[in-house]
């Protein structure tokens, strides 16, 4: 039986380009939208811009650690959420990507992806992050072509083959949980040791076909119009070897989605954006939430809860600093 | 029978569904041998037709109905068109049942096609109107791939626009031998006139920079 992931919004609608915005959020993932829920609720006029609702939300199947819902899948949290700022009519302007963001003292041009411009007085960077690469020979070549990075998209390809999955953090493991309805068989490829929690461990003693290759490297993809397999380096015996494999699904984490802002704001050497206690970054006005800040531990309800310190902070500096109008 | 969307699901379609402004028809095309989804895309269409009296549901035979399958460029089952209100063919398609994710990229096509604004810049507008060659753009997805109705919906308002741009969703399970034919390995894939190929979900500039080039 089929199943409908409804997430129509009456966005857009009160998205107009000549206003002057209290806050601009763009990003709507978990920060993004409770950074709009609760800047709603401070009476802000504000608008949130995002190419996809939900963020990474999306890339797993099921969140087990938000607290009050003991499990619920990704998306399903992500409906929740979206309906509950729809039911405070938080405009939202869907599917456009930000092309640039510009400071003009003391207020930020946001330029998209369809042409439009908008202006705002302050402005939340809830971009997230996008799949870590491995870097790798034979990964860009090998790119859907048996590489993936969307566990829940491209899994239907693989029934019945042979997946590798790169990666030893939870986002590993729940990309492990969620091709065992498709593969036939699967390898974890990590470089070093576990670090997913337990509890998701745990489930992984009554899968079939499991393999797990901790302290090896992935060095290389191979393959000939498909790919065929990975080359590994042990790194306890030192010994390179090739496993055989369809398919190779790389979670090893994120890159922050900073490069908006790179040139306006302080940065950290793997690009986070550095935000001080109240999410605001080097730039007055301009602040961070989430997976995209130097905040170390990437979670859903971290993310929720800066987005929710981000959009309060916004108020008080509206009131104190800003000085335009 | 039970139906496909529950009443919460109708609620919900058509309260977002209230918003139409003009007229639309869904012209299905479903076969009665070798289809396991035709059954469940007219269920689909039929349960969403009632939601809001500005849609009209027409089913045809693909192997007896062939002129106006010919009309559409339709050779698959199950697989719809959405003409406008004046019953035009406007190059949506949809191929395969838009179930999951992918009841979004339907939603957007059907409010689009009865003339609500989907708020392009002028600019792009422009652009988009002056593509003069003719164009042909695949929408590769899964109904679990959550950055494909993005895509699908962008190619559909590209074809909204110019009558020399045709758009299609191909929902890739559903079509295996074509998936096949197309190496698709990983959604959304977009394929425009069967060479050029852009991976992931694209904004409209990245579609028109590639039409430009055409």
């Amino acid at each position: 039986m089929f199943t409908f992931n409804v997430e129509k919004t009456k966005e857009t609608s009160a998205f107009t380009n000549d206003v002057l915005w209290d806050l601009l959020i763009v990003g709507g993932g978990p920060a993004g939208l409770n950074a709009g829920l609760y800047g709603k609720r401070k009476g802000l006029s504000v608008g949130i811009i995002t190419e996809e609702i939900g963020g990474q939300l999306h890339n797993t199947s099921d969140v087990d650690n938000y607290l009050g819902f003991k499990k619920i899948e990704g998306k399903d949290l992500s409906n929740e959420f979206l309906y509950h700022i729809n039911s405070l009519y938080v405009p939202i302007i869907k599917n456009v990507r930000v092309k640039s963001i510009n400071y003009i003292n003391p207020d930020f041009m946001i330029n998209l992806s369809d042409g439009k411009t908008l202006k705002s007085k302050t402005v939340l960077m809830a971009t997230g992050g996008s799949p870590r690469k491995l870097a790798i020979p034979g990964e860009k070549e090998y790119s859907n072509k048996g590489v993936s990075y969307c566990t829940t998209c491209d899994a239907p390809f693989f029934k019945d083959k042979h997946i590798i999955v790169a990666g030893g953090g939870n986002s590993a493991a729940e990309a492990v949980l969620d091709l065992v309805p498709w593969a036939n068989r699967i390898s974890v490829v990590h470089r070093s040791k576990w670090r997913a929690d337990q509890i998701i461990l745990d489930k992984f003693n009554n899968i079939e076909n499991l393999e797990i290759h901790l302290n090896t490297q992935i060095l290389e993809v191979l393959g000939n119009e498909q790919m065929t397999g990975v080359k590994v380096l042990d790194k306890i015996t030192n010994e390179e070897r090739i496993i055989h494999a369809d398919g190779l699904f790389v979670e090893i984490g994120t890159i922050p989605n900073s490069y908006l802002v790179k040139d306006l704001v302080k940065t950290n050497e793997i690009g986070e954006i550095i935000v001080d206690d109240s999410q605001m970054t080097s730039l007055p006005g301009l602040f961070a939430a989430g997976d995209v800040t130097q905040q170390q531990d990437k979670q859903i309800i971290i993310s929720a809860a800066e987005g929710a310190k981000a959009a309060l902070a916004v108020t008080k500096y509206l009131n104190k600093y800003y000085k335009g109008e | 029978m039970e139906k496909l969307l529950n009443q919460e699901l109708q609620n919900q379609i058509g309260e977002f569904l209230s918003h139409m402004d003009k007229a639309i028809t869904f012209v299905l095309f479903t076969k009665e041998t070798g289809c396991e989804t035709c059954q469940t895309t007219k269920m689909l269409l039929e349960e969403i037709s009632l939601l809001n009296d500005k849609m009209t549901f027409v089913e045809k035979d693909l192997n007896r109905d062939k002129e106006e399958a010919k009309k559409y460029g339709i050779t698959l089952a199950p697989s719809f068109v959405i003409l406008d209100n004046q019953g035009v063919y406007q190059g949506v398609k949809f191929n395969g049942i838009p179930a999951g994710h992918e009841i979004n990229s339907f939603l957007s096509a059907i409010i689009d096609m009865s003339g609500v604004d989907f708020g392009f810049d002028k600019e792009v507008v422009e652009r988009v109107k002056k593509i003069d060659k003719p164009v042909n753009i695949k929408v590769f997805v899964t109904l679990s791939c959550p950055h494909c109705p993005g895509a699908v919906s962008n190619a559909h308002r590209l074809a909204m626009l110019n009558s020399n741009i045709e758009s299609e969703m191909v929902e890739a399970q559903t079509f295996p031998e074509l998936s096949k034919k197309y190496k698709v390995s990983g959604v959304p894939k977009i394929v425009i006139n069967e060479k050029h190929e852009l991976l992931g979900n694209q904004p409209i500039e990245e579609y028109l920079n590639t039409l430009e080039r055409l």
